[in-house]
């Protein structure tokens, strides 16, 4: 008798990564590893003013450089393709990928080299000379809205994309807004919290910089385009809709993505030159992102006032939140700029049952480098602005944070719970999160070593912050591309499994635990599972892609169904070959059986080659395994979480230090908890970094003062603690995996826990609120009673 | 042109170059050993990291030429035959990576930092990476591995 191994339930074990491998040994192929014989090199030459127009560009020296194959200037670029999209609900000023007559921002485009190599490509651009008429800059949003001393484009007067857009209680939908029980909460308050709160401008920098290889094939009519990119799919619409290509003709291709954190969608400028100029010269064209280039030219994240307004009774009871935000957009709007601080406002009730919320936005323009999309896209904003405002609820009451926000949440049994701001959470349990995260960090002692610590003289504190985001958002008429995520399922004749995603991932670890999810689905070894992505050609369908934290809770659905559906038709080949009824096989261990008749059963290969060569095909089916799916999620998930923070101040330097980080995340189901704490960990580094260290900065005439790694501060391994993870689970209703989503978790909850702590040091000096970044200068001065 | 003569992963590789090449396009486009990455442009990020003449460098601020007669070392070559480096196996045991991007450079600092010093604490291992840039671990993970590796290097 044979015994047959017992393969483990995979879904839920901390299973080491299918795709290290390959990254371990120098073996994955990023952009820039793409070589294509006869292929040129591009470069831009990029705008070294803030805002200027275009009077004369001489490219006579770089054409005459050996080996430059080509140099197009904007009116000529515009001439091979259209204007740059956008994926906005709202009206925008046209961009072209190369400036044609007025530049708005340090590093727009205006002209584009073609080399043999890419020293030559950046020889030539160096030796182009553009000569300029200055025009007036305007950095300071607050100042662009006055409409003074100058309009970046001409449609949009006070340089405002977006005046006022209303959302809340009492807003119609007409757009009509009756504010009567918003002032009747702020009536009623017998404390107002009124505080404004900058949410500085950030720089996503994934570890590898954009880059793109672009290859038009004359005789066949076809494009294929290998992008940093987050999201192939879209980036396809995006080339055949720019080149009056079909997206039949269209290839995109993701190949290893080295990072991307919301700035590498699609659409880019950068993508539509590099295409366009494949097309017009017949040959491959690679471009790769410079790292001081991408602090120019990749998308910036945050930059956002918030006006903040808190009403409460004097128990603790929040009555309402005004929440006024001016939103920084930059230059021009890219695919989401517009969006993304429309999440800010949706998400502006947190993890609290708030009566009546007034929030309004406007977006304005600046000459700077436009905004879009960085982990987080909004929620960390959100987030910021009212746990900011609720710590200092609870220091003007004088009440333990935690208690506070505990009054204040939304009950287990009130969910699913439609907020004010017109969304409705699907799941959630709070007080299980906040109670985890209390004990874990021994929140009483704690208070009890800080208090010590005072005495002491040492500038030490606590922050707590709660947070609630949203993931995975659906349905499809919540995106312009859908919502929806596609996946194929097929086994293989040798009882292998290939299944694609359309969720492409880029450090996600998608490969692992898609195959975990089919491993126990068909009770088959790891080992005999693949999982395709990042290929148009391969991958049929996709809609976003990664982004949004959707990963599982969307593409991973669509794999379950589509998996579903196969095992389904697999299930009736087997009923033949066994002579039993499909409901009671079991699929186990690499086999298929008849419950409760361990003998009776084939091997799952013998199965699969049957169904590719039926002798007798059971009625109404046809050959063959493969089954897809599109799972539409019917609403968005809302993951929830509480961090807690203990910081000290160095009295004599101002240095901020990170002493402990405890985080307790509810991401609803996990699947693989080694890859969602790699998840959590990288998150909270980001969103600790916004408060300590991160700050893209302007100078008063446009010029970037942070445009390198030697100027902006990315987190080092020596910035942090070891963080203290732990997890609740509150699975989510609306999906068959329970799961919500983790990626963008960290980055939202971390940022004002850390602000409060450090607020809590410094408040033996009278101070309430400190705007990030948490720069020792600026503490040092607090300390020291000293004025700028 | 520049001829030079380096020793890359025990082989001898000789090339006419321009002086002004830098390593790690040497590495990259010359001998197509594509696992040292090129993050940034002022020596901060790490992921070009390789080892010459035993001691981890940033191949992105060498010149090819500079590095002539030298002995390099790059992730490529690291492993021996089907065997992992203790640091690779560490990485992948700890979960040490995500989109591995700078993974490359920061398992050849880890060798550096490893021979260094043997038995590192947690605080010598942040200290020691410093050099090196990851903007998905948050470096935990990335401490674990190399704590993984330094288990495995004082058994072994």
């Amino acid at each position: 008798m044979t015994v047959t191994p017992v393969l483990p339930k995979l879904v839920g074990q901390r299973v080491k990564r299918r795709e290290d491998p390959r990254l371990i040994q120098g073996r994955g192929t990023y952009v820039d590893d793409v070589k294509l014989a006869g292929m040129l090199h591009l470069a831009f030459k990029r705008s070294d003013v803030a805002h200027g127009r275009i009077l004369s560009i001489d490219t006579s020296a770089a054409e005459a450089l050996d080996g430059v194959e080509a140099v197009f200037t904007g009116a000529q670029m515009a001439e091979m393709a259209g204007p740059l999209p956008t994926l906005l609900p709202f009206p925008a000023p046209e961009r072209r990928a190369v400036a044609t007559g007025v530049v708005r921002f340090v590093g727009e485009p205006v002209a584009v080299v073609v080399a043999r190599d890419r020293y030559v490509a950046r020889d030539a651009v160096d030796a182009i000379e553009v000569d300029y008429e200055p025009l007036p800059v305007v950095v300071d949003p607050e100042q662009a809205m006055t409409g003074e001393p100058v309009v970046l484009h001409a449609d949009f007067p006070h340089n405002l994309m977006l005046a006022s857009l209303p959302m809340g209680t009492g807003v119609g939908a007409d757009g009509l807004v009756d504010d009567t029980a918003v002032d009747q909460a702020f009536a009623d308050a017998e404390v107002v919290i009124s505080q404004r709160m900058i949410n500085q401008r950030l720089a996503p920098t994934p570890i590898e910089p954009r880059g793109v290889v672009a290859h038009y094939e004359p005789g066949k009519e076809t494009l294929t385009i290998w992008s940093s990119t987050q999201s192939p799919h879209l980036l396809r619409t995006f080339m055949a809709s720019m080149n009056g290509m079909g997206e039949d003709q269209v290839r995109a291709i993701a190949p290893e993505v080295g990072g991307g954190f919301g700035c590498k969608s699609a659409g880019s400028a950068e993508e539509c030159v590099t295409a366009a100029v494949s097309r017009r010269l017949g040959v491959p064209v690679k471009w790769v992102e410079e790292r001081s280039e991408a602090f120019l030219a990749t998308n910036h994240g945050r930059d956002l006032i918030g006006y903040v307004d808190l009403a409460a009774r004097r128990d603790g009871t929040v009555l309402g939140l005004k929440l006024r935000i001016v939103a920084d957009v930059g230059a021009y709007n890219m695919i989401f700029t517009a969006a993304v601080p429309t999440s800010t406002m949706t998400m502006a009730s947190g993890n609290y049952a708030i009566p009546a919320i007034r929030a309004t936005l406007t977006e304005v323009f600046t000459n700077k480098t436009p905004t879009d999309a960085y982990r987080g896209a909004g929620r960390p904003e959100g987030i910021y602005f009212l746990e900011r405002a609720m710590d200092m609820l609870a220091r003007e009451l004088g009440m333990d944070p935690a208690e506070l926000r505990r009054k204040n949440f939304i009950r287990p049994e009130q969910f699913p719970h439609a907020t004010q701001t017109g969304v409705v959470y699907d799941s959630g349990d709070y007080d299980k999160a906040l109670d985890r995260a209390l004990e874990n960090a021994g929140w009483e002692q704690l208070k009890a070593e800080r208090d010590a610590a005072r005495a002491d003289g040492r500038l030490v504190g606590l922050g707590l912050s709660m947070y609630v985001e949203v993931c995975g958002v659906g349905p499809s008429s919540a995106l312009p591309m859908g919502g929806w995520e596609h996946s194929q399922v097929t086994v293989e004749r040798d009882g292998r499994i290939s299944a694609t995603t359309g969720a492409s991932p880029h450090g996600q670890g998608n490969e692992t635990t898609f195959a975990q999810m089919l491993a126990d689905q068909f009770g088959v070894p790891l080992e005999h599972i693949r999982i395709h992505h990042g290929d148009t050609a391969v991958v049929k369908q996709g809609s976003l892609g990664t982004g949004g934290s959707r990963s599982q809770a969307v593409g991973g659905a669509a794999l379950h169904l589509a998996g579903g559906r196969v095992k389904t038709k697999m299930a009736k080949f087997a009923a033949l070959l066994l002579e039993a009824h499909e409901a009671d096989l079991v699929f186990e261990n690499g086999r298929i059986g008849v419950k409760g008749a361990p003998s009776a059963a084939k091997p799952f290969a013998e199965v699969a080659a049957y169904a590719y060569r039926p002798i007798r095909l059971p009625e109404g089916l046809e050959p063959g395994l493969s089954e897809e799916a599109f799972f539409e999620p019917a609403n968005n998930t809302y993951p929830f979480g509480c961090n807690i923070a203990l910081l000290e101040v160095d009295r004599d330097t101002g240095e901020p230090r990170l002493l402990r980080l405890v985080a307790v995340d509810d991401a609803g189901r996990l699947i693989n908890p080694l890859i969602v704490e790699g998840q959590v960990h990288g998150g909270l580094a980001q969103g600790i970094g916004q408060a300590l260290i991160e700050e893209v900065v302007y100078g008063g005439d446009g010029q970037p003062l942070t445009g390198s790694l030697m100027d902006y501060a990315l987190p080092r391994a020596s910035d942090f603690p070891r963080f203290e993870l732990d997890a609740t689970v509150t699975p989510t209703p609306l999906n068959p995996l329970g799961a919500k989503g983790i990626g963008e978790a960290g980055t939202i909850g971390s940022t004002p826990c850390v602000v409060s702590a450090a607020v809590d040091a410094l408040s033996g000096f009278g101070v309430r609120h400190i705007d990030m970044l948490l720069r020792p200068e600026k503490l040092w001065r607090i300390i020291h009673g000293a004025r700028d | 042109m520049a001829q030079v003569s380096i020793t890359v992963n025990g082989k001898r590789r000789s090339a006419d170059v321009e002086p002004r090449l830098l390593l790690v396009h040497f590495l990259r486009e010359h001998l197509n050993l594509t696992g040292a990455h090129v993050g940034c442009d002022t020596s901060q990020c790490g992921a070009c990291t390789v080892l010459l003449d035993g001691r981890s460098a940033k191949s992105c601020t060498i010149f090819a030429v500079q590095a002539d007669g030298a002995e390099v070392t790059t992730i490529e070559g690291l492993a021996d035959g089907d065997r992992l480096h203790p640091l690779q196996e560490g990485f992948w045991e700890e979960h040490g990576l995500q989109c591995g991007y700078c993974t490359p450079g920061m398992i050849m600092s880890a060798v550096n930092l490893l021979n260094d010093n043997p038995a590192p604490t947690e605080q010598d291992i942040r200290d020691g990476l410093d050099g090196n840039l990851c903007r998905c671990t948050g470096y935990q993970h990335i401490v674990n591995a190399v704590q993984h590796a330094a288990g495995r290097t004082r058994e072994g």
